[in-house]
C-alpha cells in the first residue's frame, strides 16, 4: 500500500522544527507502524538523508516508550493500544497520516518525535514509592489484601508512564498518571502508611513542573493503552482532601 | 493546607463547592420562577416579595454573589494556567472523545455570563435599585415584579429568544457541570460515574428546560 507521511522534525530541543513530508509506496498492511517507520529510516539513509527519530523498546506495549501522536489520536487508533501495538492494517491504501510528538510544556521535544518524559520520573521521585526495609522475600500470607483491593491496585499497576494522557488531555494534565500511582499504593496495606504523604507531594510535584489541572473531560482514560478509568482521578481527589484536610504528617 | 488554595486540585475543590452552591440556587430560583405560569401572578409577586424581604435572604444574598465572583475567577485563573501548559499544539486537532461541553466550559461559562449581566439588568437592577411598580395585596404593598417579568416578555419577543438561548448555554454547561463537581469532590466510583452523568442530564433538562420554558409560555401565549 501507499502511505504518504507528515512528520515532526526538529534538530534538537532549541531548533525550531516543521513537518516534513514523506512517501512509502511499498507498505505491507502487516507491518506494525513502527516497522513502517524503520523501513522508512532506511530509505532516508539510502538516499543519505536525515532519518526521523522516534523513541521504541520492548514492543510489547509495557515500556512505556513509543509515544506517537498519529492522526489527532495519542498512540493512533485503535482502543488500548500503545503506538507498537498499531499495525499498517488500521490504515487505507493512499493515506496521508500526520505524526507527531507529545505537546507539553512539561515535554519538551528532544529531537523529531522524541520527547523528554523526565517529568514524570520527578514525579515518581516525590513520592511514587514505598519506604520499606528491603530484606528477605517476606512470608506470602505476612500481608493480607482483600480480592477486591488487589484488583483494583492491579488495575492501577498497569500504568506504564508512556504520558498518552497528558498528550490526550486539553490541560495536558498528568492527574490521570498521579492518580493510577497513587490509587495503586493506598490501596495496599505497604503503601497506606505513607498515602497521605505522597498524595500531597506528588500533586504538589505535579502543579510545580507545569502540568495542567484536571477538567474531567475524560480524554485521557479513552487514549490510556492500559485502560486506566478516571474513577482514579476521582481517588485521587478523595487522598488528597482527606489529607489536606487531616493533621500535618 | 497552605498549599491546598493554590493547588490544582484545592482550586478545582471551590470551584465544584461554588457550582454546587449555584446549583442549589438555581432550584430554587426556578421553583419561585415556575409561579410565573399560574394565575394572574399575584402567587409569584408574593414569593418574590418575600425573597426580597427575607432576612434569611438578605444573608444568602452577598454569600451567593462571593459564589459566583469564586467560581468566575477560579474559571478565568485555571483555564488560563492551564492554557500555559500547551505552549505548541497539536497540527491535527485531537480527535479523543469527550463530550463537546466538556472542552468548552469555559467558553459555556463566559456565555452564560454575558447572560447573567443581561438577566440582572432587566430584573435584579430594577427591582435592587430601580423603580418597580407597586402593587397592593392583602392591604400590603409590594413590588410588582410579574408586571415588570410579564411586561418585558410580552413587549420584546426578541427578549424571549435571548433568554431560551441563555437557558441552552446553560443547559450545556449543566450537563458537564454536576457529574464533575462531584468527581472533583472525591464522591465518584467506577459505579456512580456512569449513575451521576445520568442525573446530570436529568438535572440540566429540568433546571435549563425551566427556565426556558418561561419565556416560551410567554412567547406562544402573547406574543405569537
Amino acid at each position: 500500500m501507499k502511505i504518504k507521511l507528515n512528520i515532526w522534525k526538529q534538530a534538537n530541543a532549541k531548533a525550531k522544527g516543521k513537518f516534513e513530508k514523506y512517501e512509502l509506496d511499498d507498505v505491507d498492511a502487516e507491518m506494525s507502524f513502527l516497522e513502517m517507520l524503520d523501513s522508512l529510516n532506511e530509505k532516508l539513509i539510502k538516499e543519505g538523508k536525515e532519518p526521523v527519530a522516534f523513541e521504541h523498546d520492548c514492543h510489547e506495549a509495557i515500556c512505556g516508550c513509543c509515544s506517537l501522536y498519529i492522526n489527532g489520536h495519542p498512540h493512533g487508533p485503535g482502543k488500548e493500544t500503545a503506538t507498537c501495538q498499531v499495525h499498517m492494517r488500521s490504515f487505507k491504501d493512499g493515506d496521508t497520516i500526520t505524526v507527531e510528538p507529545w505537546r507539553a510544556k512539561s515535554f519538551p521535544v528532544l529531537k523529531d518525535l522524541m520527547v523528554d518524559r523526565n517529568a514524570f520520573d520527578k514525579l515518581m521521585a516525590a513520592g511514587g514509592f514505598i519506604s520499606i526495609d528491603a530484606g528477605q522475600a517476606p512470608d506470602a500470607n505476612a500481608n493480607l489484601v482483600g480480592k477486591i483491593d488487589a484488583d483494583k491496585a492491579f488495575d492501577a499497576a498497569a500504568c506504564i508512564g508512556c504520558g498518552a494522557c497528558v498528550a490526550a488531555c486539553k490541560n495536558s494534565s498528568a492527574t490521570l498518571f498521579v492518580a493510577a500511582k497513587v490509587s495503586q499504593l493506598a490501596l495496599l496495606p505497604q503503601g497506606k502508611v505513607e498515602a497521605k504523604r505522597r498524595a500531597l507531594n506528588m500533586v504538589a510535584k505535579m502543579d510545580e513542573l507545569g502540568f495542567g489541572s484536571c477538567t474531567n473531560t475524560g480524554a485521557c482514560e479513552v487514549e490510556c493503552p492500559k485502560g486506566i478509568g478516571i474513577d482514579f482521578i476521582a481517588k485521587l481527589n478523595r487522598e488528597y482532601l482527606c489529607a489536606s484536610f487531616s493533621e500535618a504528617e | 493546607m497552605s498549599k491546598f488554595f493554590t493547588s490544582s486540585i484545592g482550586q478545582k475543590f471551590f470551584m465544584s463547592i461554588t457550582g454546587l452552591f449555584l446549583m442549589l440556587f438555581l432550584v430554587v430560583h426556578l421553583t419561585i420562577n415556575s409561579l410565573l405560569l399560574f394565575g394572574d401572578g399575584e402567587l409569584f409577586n408574593r414569593a418574590a416579595n418575600f425573597m426580597s424581604s427575607n432576612p434569611v435572604m438578605k444573608i444568602i444574598e452577598p454569600i451567593l454573589g462571593i459564589g459566583f465572583i469564586v467560581h468566575i475567577l477560579y474559571a478565568a485563573f485555571i483555564t488560563l494556567k492551564n492554557q500555559m501548559a500547551r505552549p505548541q499544539g497539536y497540527k491535527v486537532a485531537n480527535k479523543s472523545k469527550a463530550s463537546w461541553a466538556s472542552k468548552n466550559m469555559f467558553i459555556l461559562g463566559g456565555l452564560v455570563l454575558v447572560f447573567l449581566v443581561i438577566h440582572l439588568a432587566n430584573f435584579f437592577w430594577k427591582v435592587k435599585f430601580g423603580t418597580v411598580a407597586a402593587i397592593t395585596i392583602d392591604g400590603r404593598e409590594l413590588h410588582d415584579v410579574y408586571g415588570l417579568v410579564a411586561g418585558l416578555f410580552k413587549g420584546w419577543w426578541w427578549y424571549n429568544v435571548i433568554y431560551i438561548v441563555g437557558a441552552t448555554f446553560l443547559f450545556l454547561h449543566l450537563t458537564h457541570s454536576f457529574w464533575s463537581a462531584f468527581q472533583t469532590i472525591g464522591w465518584d466510583n467506577n459505579k456512580w460515574i456512569g449513575r451521576l452523568k445520568v442525573i446530570a442530564y436529568i438535572y440540566a433538562t429540568i433546571v435549563a428546560g425551566g427556565f426556558a420554558f418561561i419565556p416560551l409560555y410567554f412567547l406562544i401565549k402573547y406574543v405569537v
